[in-house]
């Protein structure tokens, strides 16, 4: 990759229904602004996130992932959010133990009433992956297209 | 490979203003298997829907990719849409490019570029979608109510009122709960028996209600619209069908020393009893404890005297199978047990009493049939001190960390009725906070300390100590900056509550959740406050959080308004995006079971051909799809991957990663 090239980070969320998708949708209806490049997968519950689904972001040359769900507490499905948090601790000390940066990767807690929140949220990680720069010690090169 | 189209919606400009559509369109329908793509104005009209439906027939669609709004907003109209021209609802998937993407950028590039990627995820996704229906369940249209107070009364009336069945199971002997201990009711201080008992007696001959009174659940199997429970009827040696109630074996047991529990031990009952006068049903129940002849097989007064023949030395526990559609938790709360707060002295004088306790000192129903007397030597008392807040709102390990609600009330129509009754006593209150928000109730409280002149001392009591018949009581009043002693001659004390200790084992039974207090959670704090998140569970009254009797019968008929709902439909159609066993993987090993909130996953032992013509049974995981809520906890905790969730399944999720990613 020519070093001149600025760094466009891929970043996919993977947001739960019942909170932090509609935390997404109400920083849009408010008109929060965050980074074109976070992309978000709708999923049921964070605790639907098989922590292969994050392997596998960043095999294919994600920069950064990251899982909302809703707080602690609150889950629609009562304990989903608790089985993420344990799934995604156990992820982390993997990825730590790979050499993956600590960084890459997080969970964040949004309510559906916090529009706010994610847009912060978003910015915020947006700007950890640009400083952090690619990830290449994840990405799969058999993967990419060009 | 699906045929699939692509429409790409403008939503007037809010997404044509910072999205190229035509662009969207364009690019997207090089991408594999897209046969037709298109863009317009408003695809959610009336026109946008026929032009979708057209195409669907047109060029054969299987599956339909809409770049649009939020599918929280209209993923259900597309649904319907595609539906109606003949394609299954779960064919459709929503790019949303209008709240995720035009709304939150301003370069019309980016956008555009963003808008194409989440385009391309929807594509990759539809192509893995299959068609999903809907399945129905029936419903079973019987309603169980566990519980007899005024909550589950309530429930029960409202149900049987809209003309469905309904069964009350009480663990005591009769129905009627906490309420029938109370004397009289704040605000408006009316004797709680002549609102309740009326009540009761409707129930009792309500033929839509069926009452399993000194009755418990002992198992919960099924789900929302097919429960089964087992309830125990736990023997009582009395044949209800024959006993008339007239109370002569009450009166002629010898066995006298037995304590009364309805009047919480203050005075004695015999070895069979009805527990009052209202009871309903008003028939007699032995208590094994006492009876010399369940013990030792002499007496058999009570069989002598009983001209109805209605005693049954014999009798045992019989379990009952019932099916319901749908279950209302009323188990109500209970006082604590105050043996951590010995600094009250309320295990070394009988004059420190709870308020319930005082409660029945007050009721002319009572052990002292309405005259306030100390329970240590029947003298009146000529000062009283009520202590606020024991247990609640407690920040050690002691207590309950909640407010217990009731107990501000409480104390202030304690102490009124106190000076109305006997005005040469010296009533004092000491509290953290007087809490009173409820229709009336400032109006009350103030009424006791300016109409009645109740001493109100904020502050807390820091010993009671027994001393020559008198409590001597130390105390801070910190508005006032000082301590206090005072002599009384009793102390009441207002014990939090907590929920009864049948709940959590009910819980358990019916894998509904509850807080770290016990009290049962409901399915959302403000929008679903009667549910709980199993569905076709219910929750009445106190078991939810601390209630008075008004809030308590707003949220039992709130309730029952839930459960008449449930029970008028036939069927009840099911979320198709459940999880889903592949039964060639599962190796029985029990992670999903344990892992799902609903208690939707159970096991079998099936038959699967093995080598040279051998069957092997083997242990599989199966999943109810009428329980399953599909959270898709399972399928992460699936150690061999066998699990997965229908219209989130593994490969449409990392179809959509790769797509972004790419």
């Amino acid at each position: 990759m020519p070093v001149n090239e600025e760094f466009k980070p891929t970043i996919v969320a993977f947001c739960c229904n019942w909170c932090s998708y509609a935390g997404a949708d109400l920083s849009g209806t408010n008109r929060l602004q965050y980074p074109a490049n976070v992309k978000i997968i709708r999923i049921p519950c964070s605790c639907r996130l098989n922590p292969m689904f994050v392997l596998r972001a960043f095999q294919r040359g994600a920069d950064g992932v990251i899982l909302c769900g809703c707080h602690p507490g609150d889950c629609h499905y009562t304990t989903g959010n608790y089985y993420a948090r344990r799934r995604m601790t156990l992820l982390f000390s993997m990825l730590d133990f790979l050499g993956i940066e600590r960084e890459r990767t997080r969970v964040e807690w949004v309510s559906a009433a916090e529009g706010a929140k994610f847009a912060a949220t978003m910015n915020d990680f947006s700007a950890t992956i640009h400083k952090l720069g690619p990830n290449r010690r994840l990405e799969d090169l058999r993967c990419r297209k060009d | 490979m699906q045929r699939v189209g692509v429409f790409v919606c403008w939503c007037g400009s809010n997404i044509a203003a910072t999205v190229d559509v035509e662009k969207v369109a364009e690019v997207l329908a090089k991408e594999p298997g897209v046969v037709f793509s298109t863009n317009y104005q408003y695809m959610c009209s009336q026109a946008g829907q026929e032009m979708i439906q057209e195409s669907i027939a047109k060029y054969n669609l299987t599956g339909v990719v809409i770049c649009s709004c939020s599918p929280r907003m209209h993923e259900n109209t597309f649904r319907k849409t595609c539906e109606k021209a003949g394609l299954n609802p779960y064919m459709v998937e929503i790019a949303n490019i209008r709240e995720q993407c035009s709304w939150i950028h301003k370069d019309k590039e980016t956008a555009t570029e963003k808008a194409v990627i989440l385009g391309r995820a929807a594509i990759a996704k539809v192509h893995l979608n299959a068609p999903l229906t809907s399945g129905t369940s029936p419903v079973k249209k019987r309603a169980l109510v566990i519980g007899g107070g005024i909550a589950g009364i309530q429930t029960a009336l409202d149900i049987a009122d809209a003309g469905f069945d309904v069964d009350i199971v009480e663990k005591e002997p009769t129905i009627g709960g906490k309420m029938t201990q109370i004397d009289k009711t704040f605000p408006t201080l009316d004797c709680a028996a002549c609102i309740l008992t009326p009540k009761m007696v409707d129930a009792a001959q309500n033929e839509k209600i069926h009452i399993y009174s000194y009755s418990e659940v002992s198992s919960v199997k099924g789900f929302v619209g097919n429960f089964k429970v087992t309830i125990k009827k736990k023997a009582r040696y009395v044949d209800e069908t024959k006993c008339t109630g007239c109370g002569l074996c009450t009166e002629k047991c010898p066995q006298k020393k037995v304590p009364n529990a309805f009047n919480l031990g203050l005075d004695n009952r015999r070895a069979i009893y009805i527990p009052f006068a209202q009871a309903v049903p008003k028939v007699a129940t032995i208590d094994a404890d006492y009876c010399t002849m369940l013990k030792s097989g002499k007496c058999g007064v009570c069989s002598k005297v009983c001209t109805a023949g209605a005693i049954d030395y014999t009798q045992k526990d019989a379990f009952i199978e019932q099916e319901y559609g749908a279950i209302v938790v009323a188990t109500g709360f209970n006082p604590i047990k105050l043996d951590q707060y010995d600094e009250f002295a309320y295990s070394q004088s009988p004059d420190v009493v709870t308020s319930l306790e005082f409660e029945r000192l007050m009721n002319a129903a009572g052990p002292t049939g309405g005259t306030l007397l100390r329970p240590s030597d029947g003298q009146h008392p000529h000062t009283i001190v009520f202590v606020q807040c024991v247990g609640s709102r407690c920040d050690d390990s002691k207590g309950k960390p909640y407010c217990s609600k009731i107990c501000c009330m409480y104390t202030a129509k304690h102490a009124m009725l106190c000076r109305e009754k006997y005005p040469d006593t010296d009533v004092y209150v000491f509290y953290i906070d007087v809490r009173t928000p409820g229709k009336n109730f400032d109006e009350f409280y103030r009424r006791a300390v300016e109409e009645y002149g109740v001493h109100y001392v904020k502050g807390m009591v820091g010993k009671v100590v027994p001393e020559n018949g008198k409590l001597k009581v130390q105390a801070s009043d910190l508005i006032g900056n000082q301590q206090l002693h005072i002599d009384a001659d009793m102390v009441v004390l207002a014990a939090a509550i907590e929920p009864d200790k049948s709940a959590r084992p009910l819980a358990t039974m019916l894998t509904a959740s509850m807080d770290t207090n016990d009290f049962f959670t409901e399915a959302h704090p403000k929008l679903r406050p009667v549910e709980s998140p199993t569905a076709g569970i219910f929750l009445s009254g106190a078991c939810q959080g601390p209630k008075d009797i008004p809030e308590t019968v707003a949220q039992a008929s709130a309730a029952a308004a839930k459960v008449i709902g449930l029970l008028n439909k036939d069927h009840l159609v099911c979320n198709p995006c459940t999880a889903q066993p592949d039964e060639l993987m599962c190796n029985g090993c029990s992670s999903c079971e344990k892992v799902c909130p609903y208690g939707a996953i159970t096991y079998v032992d099936k038959e699967f051909r093995g080598p040279n013509r051998t069957t092997l049974l083997r242990r599989v995981a199966q999943v109810n799809p009428a329980v399953c809520q599909g959270c898709g906890a399972c399928t992460v905790a699936c150690p061999s991957g066998a699990m997965d969730l229908k219209g989130f399944s593994n490969k449409q999720i990392m179809a959509e990663v790769d797509a972004i990613c790419r």
